[in-house]
């Protein structure tokens, strides 16, 4: 299998790269980062840009970890990011997540800014990003925009990316006493998610008081519709509340709220229906590591 | 038809050669240079029968582009040992660890990463580490034997080299 003919330019800079999609404004053009999605699109799918962009740009294959945000260039690899001690640190949801992706070769290839561009209703990263709060790095000829998770997946392969734009990179806010957990059913034949949940759950530990309170919650499930999206009802369901079974029980009960049925998607391996049913457990499991892991850090007295 | 004139090293070796835009890694290694490591498999990066190290790196070739890689160190199963078989190899051959061997090549591969950062991984691991090598043949079993007894077996080398290292000293307290 081989993909149809196409003209190929190397990008060195940001700049370069925007300046060539910019130069080849009539054409189909694609940018390559990782390949793992483009090169397989191109072979199969009959995905056939006349040009690809290939981003080879060192300075978007960096971690930056600041005081309260961690940025993460968009040609920065899973691998890289899992393996990263600064994200791991700063951004445990993202890495965890990262190393959930496909399999260590894919891993070795794939980048962040690819990942989330590509936006493949299965994808595991847009359930962190959306979960972390984070803010999703644009570049166009003339200056910058910023586009919250929340605003960036419109839908299958749909984002908040212009055709003129490049993803630059990720930042995503720090937080503190929280615990953050990612739950994955993995597609049997795809490797991408049947079901994912990324939960960010933050305690107020009060005054010492023995009890501790979820301050609040930040809850995306990816695999289910066509885009990863929040769980605003499970979200409501936990803030305010003692951070307890019952608790997440009940939070858990809230994942179907969220999600029409008649979205869900559905395939060979698992109707609309076992979604939402898959939904609701790996809500719970995440919820429960989250939980698990708020209450394994000591109370900051 | 564009083309690119890229240089590789593969096994050691310095390498130039010309390819379209859309030759895939595997192609030019297999087709155009002759390194018949990596099989083809499914060619949509899911068997891992085209695992090669690109710089340090286990890849599925069949899913990059060759002038992507232009300038790259390249290491295909050929390349593991000088002579013989690499201690990798060696423990894949006694612990039956392929049949028919066409995802060998691969599983090689990616066991290389995988024992250069975690040379003394649980089963779970070798199982997790090798998830995108699929074998039709063995049932994993052997598989997992053979990288679990290559693991050892290079704790051992470290330790020799490690007490070879510490005998000059031992002599020169004298
Ligand atoms: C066998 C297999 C299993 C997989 N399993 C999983 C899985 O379990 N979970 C998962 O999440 N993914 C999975 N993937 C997909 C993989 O993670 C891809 O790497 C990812 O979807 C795309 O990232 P990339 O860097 O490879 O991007 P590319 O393939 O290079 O690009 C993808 C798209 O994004 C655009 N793009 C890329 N970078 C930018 C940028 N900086 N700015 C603007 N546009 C950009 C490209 O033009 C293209 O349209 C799997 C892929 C394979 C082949
Ligand atoms: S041939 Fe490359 S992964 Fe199957
Ligand atoms: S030995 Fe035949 S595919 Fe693995």
């Amino acid at each position: 299998m081989f993909p149809a003919e196409f003209d190929y330019e190397r990008a060195a800079s940001v700049g370069e790269a925007l300046d060539a999609i910019n130069e080849h404004a009539d054409a189909d053009v694609e940018i390559l980062a990782g390949g793992h999605s483009l090169v397989p699109a191109m072979k199969t799918e009959g995905r056939s840009p006349d040009v690809v962009v290939d981003l080879d740009v060192p300075a978007l294959d960096a971690i930056n970890a600041l005081s309260d945000r961690t940025v993460v260039g968009a040609l920065t690899t899973y691998a890289t990011i899992a393996d990263s001690k600064a994200v791991r640190a700063n951004a445990p949801l993202l890495a965890e997540t990262a190393a959930e992706v496909g399999d260590l070769q894919i891993r070795n290839r794939g980048t962040i800014g690819g990942n989330l561009a590509e936006a493949h209703p299965g994808a595991d990263l847009p359930a962190a990003v959306l979960a972390s709060d984070a803010i999703v790095l644009l570049r166009h000829r003339d200056g910058k925009r910023e586009v919250p998770a929340t605003d960036f997946f419109r839908g299958d392969g749909e984002t908040a990316v212009e055709r003129d734009e490049l993803l630059t990179g990720v930042r995503i806010p720090h937080t503190d006493d929280a615990g953050v957990a990612y739950a994955k059913k993995t597609h049997p034949a795809t490797g991408y998610a049947m079901v994912g949940v990324a939960a960010v759950v933050e305690v107020d530990d009060g005054d010492g008081a023995a009890e501790r309170t979820v301050s609040g919650a930040r809850v995306a499930a990816t695999g289910a519709v066509d885009r990863a999206v929040r769980l605003p009802s499970v979200e409501d369901a936990l803030a305010g509340e003692p951070l307890e079974e019952g608790t997440i029980e009940a939070a858990a009960g809230e994942a179907q709220a969220d999600i029409e049925a008649e979205k869900l998607r559905s395939d060979a391996y698992a109707s609309g229906e076992f979604r939402a049913e898959l939904l609701s457990t790996y809500t719970a499991r995440a919820l429960e590591s989250a939980a698990e892991r708020v209450a394994d850090d000591p109370p900051t007295a | 038809m564009a083309t690119h004139d890229i240089t590789l090293t593969v096994n050691g070796a310095a390498e130039s050669l010309t390819v379209e835009s859309r030759t895939l890694l595997v192609h030019a290694l297999r087709d155009d240079l002759g390194y018949t490591g990596p099989n083809v498999g499914c060619e949509s990066g899911k068997c891992g029968a085209c695992t090669v190290e690109v710089d340090g790196d286990a890849v599925k070739s069949c899913t990059i582009l060759a002038v992507q890689t232009d300038g790259s160190d390249v290491r295909t199963a050929a390349g593991l040992a000088d002579e013989g078989l690499d201690p990798v190899q060696q423990a894949f051959h006694d612990e039956h660890g392929l049949q028919c061997g066409y995802c060998t090549p691969g599983m090689l591969a990616t066991t290389h990463q995988l024992l250069d950062e975690n040379p003394d991984p649980s089963r779970a691991e070798i199982r997790t580490a090798l998830k995108g090598n699929v074998c039709r043949c063995t049932g994993y079993g052997n598989i997992v034997d053979a990288v679990e007894t290559a693991a050892d077996r290079l704790a051992e080398t470290d330790d020799e080299s490690e007490a070879r290292a510490d005998a000059p000293e031992l002599e020169a307290e004298d």
